[in-house]
């Protein structure tokens, strides 16, 4: 994981802001803006309800009042009803304030109560300030016969507003209350909703990352139909993709069966020169035919394998592989090879396994184990040791040649560094750097030493154990 | 041994029939693998060189669908030595493969690495005076005594028994069996040369010097 992401990093691709974190926010907003938008309505709902309830109650006691008027005797007199006040108490502990006047003529109540202007029949509605407070009044007014003469008496009556306030205040916490509620949940659920929904996108993002090197077929998941665009213009790319790979292996194979086929004409034809020849000049020309053809041809089988190996390096099989018989095999292939030198090739085997690319695997093994044979003088013996230890499995080839002397080892890891005593040995000096680069692509690496009994050079391969 | 090449190229296919006559093996040639198929139907061999590209097809797709008919041991012949290839020519049932241009001596060993491994290699004796060689065994008796011989000494040995009582020089032998491998020198030869005089003591069978020309071979 950290590989990956420290490769993403390395190619570029930085993430923008995530979708996820994007739309849970994008839902969150308008789930805020809603429940602010409720809670508003709600709360200007109370006010008005609580103010209609007490102009309802205003007006219903005011009018009570004034149906008590009554003129006797040339005089306008009247009872103040207890039930009109007790009205009033039933909202709150409000206080309330009450004037009956004729014109401008009080009769009774607080003198300085002024209510708002009112015509007969209607109650008239008012908010005022009154002695630093602040009231709702409602006047109501009736004209009285005293006297054959039409008296005009405005009953006026005003309660402060705390109790209506108290009730539209309640009324706006339990709704701001509920609406954070109604936040909370639609962000929690439009967060899990929103992950639910790319869900398939990751995936399919897991899918494809986990695929070997050369796996290019399409892919074949099920999926929501947002999601189909992405995997056909995926599938397409990846259609594109294997046709020019498979393009330009067959333009590779194409070449060499070009280039390689008039090579191994020249090759045969002067080793059969070189038998009826019997001039050492003309020999020793057509031996360097000979040695040029296989040069340059295992030249380009190096520079070949080299490309294919960094290409694999570069994303990496991770499957199990059983040293032991890796070992075996490339051993098995090379044997001919050492036979004609009379080299034995010993294998000494316990067991070891690694996770990685086998086939990378069998590749520095075949360099190191080539340069044994190759190196090494005839009639004597390779040993290739396979073993486990320490967190490392460790593949050792051991032979009795010459050893790599004064040179310092890493130096002959570079491209193209031969060493010094390789004259008449055909070699391209790449078969070291394959090795590493196979090595170091598992984090493993490769050590160039000595070999203690025989003399030789030991060369061990190592790579972290499955 | 007894070859069947399948090659499309006339040119190689002709050197290479020359080239493997030199050392006295008998090869039949097929350019395309329709022209392979009469020829196995008539005569056995003891293995097919099959080349990978071919007019009438792939000699991989050829190797997958006989290899259940024909047994006959097959060394592919690639023009590409990379890894997936070499994978891929054994997975479809190549005994082993040789990659273009190749080294004789090396064909030949892995020829005789691929018939030993399919216990294809026929008994091949040669007497030799009162000894018996047999080069695919790798043994020299003579008498109750049984001496195993060392690849070089075998082919060395081999190519004396195929030219008794003809010069061959140092370079000659040099070039014949050791081709490209740079540590055999001509001293080499004479220490190898040495060996087999040891082995054949007794036998009636000399391996004299001739001065300044080379080595013979006398029965
Ligand atoms: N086992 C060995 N004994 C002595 N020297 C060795 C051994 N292995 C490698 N070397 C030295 O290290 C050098 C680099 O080896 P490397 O395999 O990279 O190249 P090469 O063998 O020359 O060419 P090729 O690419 O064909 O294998 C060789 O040229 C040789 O001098
Ligand atoms: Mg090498």
């Amino acid at each position: 994981m950290t590989r990956q992401g420290a490769s993403d990093a390395a190619r570029g691709v930085r993430p923008s802001w995530p979708i996820a974190r994007k739309l849970t926010l994008f839902l969150a907003a308008i789930v805020a803006l809603l429940a602010l938008v409720s809670w508003g309505m709600v709360t200007s709902f109370a006010r008005e309800a609580a103010g209609r309830t007490q102009d309802n109650i205003l007006a219903a006691s005011a009018t009570s009042i004034a149906e008590t008027l009554r003129s006797e005797g040339g005089q306008v007199r009247l009872e103040l009803p207890y039930a009109a006040f007790s009205m009033l108490g039933a909202i709150s502990e409000d206080r309330v304030f009450y004037r009956v006047a004729a014109g401008d003529d009080v009769l009774t109540g607080y003198a300085d109560l002024e209510g708002p202007d009112v015509t007969p029949g209607e109650p008239s509605f008012g908010t005022l300030p009154y002695r630093d407070m602040n009231v709702r009044a409602v006047s109501v007014m009736r004209v009285i016969l005293a006297d054959g003469e039409a008296v005009p008496i405005t009953v006026t009556l005003a309660q402060t507003r705390g109790g209506v306030r108290g009730i539209a205040a309640g009324l706006s916490r339990q709704a701001a209350y509920l609406s954070v509620a109604v936040f909370l949940l639609a962000v929690g659920m439009s967060a899990f909703a929103v992950r639910s929904s790319l869900r398939p996108l990751n995936t399919m993002a897991q899918h494809v990352s986990t695929r070997g090197p050369s796996d290019l077929r399409p892919l074949r998941r099920r999926g929501p139909p947002e999601l189909m665009p992405l995997v056909r213009a995926l599938n397409r790319l990846m259609d594109r993709l294997g046709g020019s790979i498979k393009r330009s292996e067959d333009f590779i194979a194409e070449a060499a069966h070009r280039v390689r086929t008039p090579l191994a004409i020249v090759r045969t034809q002067a080793e059969i020169a070189l038998h009826s020849v019997e001039e050492e000049a003309q020999k020793q020309t057509l031996r360097r035919v000979i040695r040029a053809v296989d040069d340059s041809s295992r030249s380009a089988s190096q520079l070949l394998d080299h490309a294919m190996v960094s290409f694999r390096a570069d994303d990496l099989a991770r499957e199990r592989v059983d040293l032991p018989a890796l070992a075996e095999g490339v051993a098995d292939a090379l044997r001919p090879t050492a036979e004609m030198k009379d080299i034995d090739i010993a294998l000494a085997i316990s067991p070891a396994e690694v996770e990685g690319d086998a086939i990378l695997i069998q590749n520095a093994l075949r360099n190191v184990l080539d340069n044994a044979i190759k190196y090494s003088p005839a009639e004597t013996i390779v040993r290739v040791s396979v073993g486990n230890g320490g967190g490392e499995a460790r593949i050792a080839v051991s032979d009795e040649g010459p050893g790599f002397g004064e040179e310092p080892a890493a130096h002959l890891m570079e491209r193209f560094k031969r060493g010094d005593k390789v004259e008449g040995v055909v070699g391209s000096g790449l078969g070291l750097t394959i090795a590493e680069e196979a090595l170091s692509a598992h984090g493993g690496r490769l050590e160039l030493g000595r070999n203690v009994e025989g003399g030789g050079a030991c060369v061990s391969l190592i790579l972290p154990a499955a | 041994m007894r070859f069947l090449l399948v090659e499309d190229n006339a040119e190689l296919a002709d050197s290479v029939v020359q080239r493997l006559g030199l050392d006295g093996h008998a090869v039949d040639h097929a350019a395309t693998l329709s022209d392979a198929e009469a020829h196995l139907e008539v005569a056995d061999y003891d293995l097919i060189l099959l080349d990978v590209m071919l007019p009438d097809g792939d000699g991989r797709d050829f190797l997958a669908r006989s290899r259940d008919r024909i047994n006959t041991p097959v060394i592919v012949l690639t023009a590409r030595s990379q890894i997936s290839d070499r994978v891929g020519a054994l997975d479809q049932g190549a005994d082993d493969y040789i990659t273009k241009p190749f080294d004789f001596s090396e064909l030949e060993a892995r020829c005789r690495a691929v018939l030993r491994r399919r216990g294809g290699l026929a008994r091949n004796e040669i007497t030799l005076g009162a000894a018996v060689f047999e080069p695919n065994a790798g043994t020299l008796r003579h008498g109750d005594a049984v001496m195993d011989l060392r690849n070089r000494e075998i082919r060395l040995l081999e190519v004396f028994a195929r030219n008794p009582g003809q010069i061959l020089s140092k370079s000659q032998l040099l070039d014949r069996l050791f081709s490209q491998d740079a540590d055999v020198t001509e001293n080499a030869i004479e220490v190898y040369v040495g060996r087999l005089r040891k082995k054949l003591d007794g036998a009636g069978v000399r391996i004299e010097t001739v001065r300044g020309l080379g080595y013979r071979m006398s029965l």
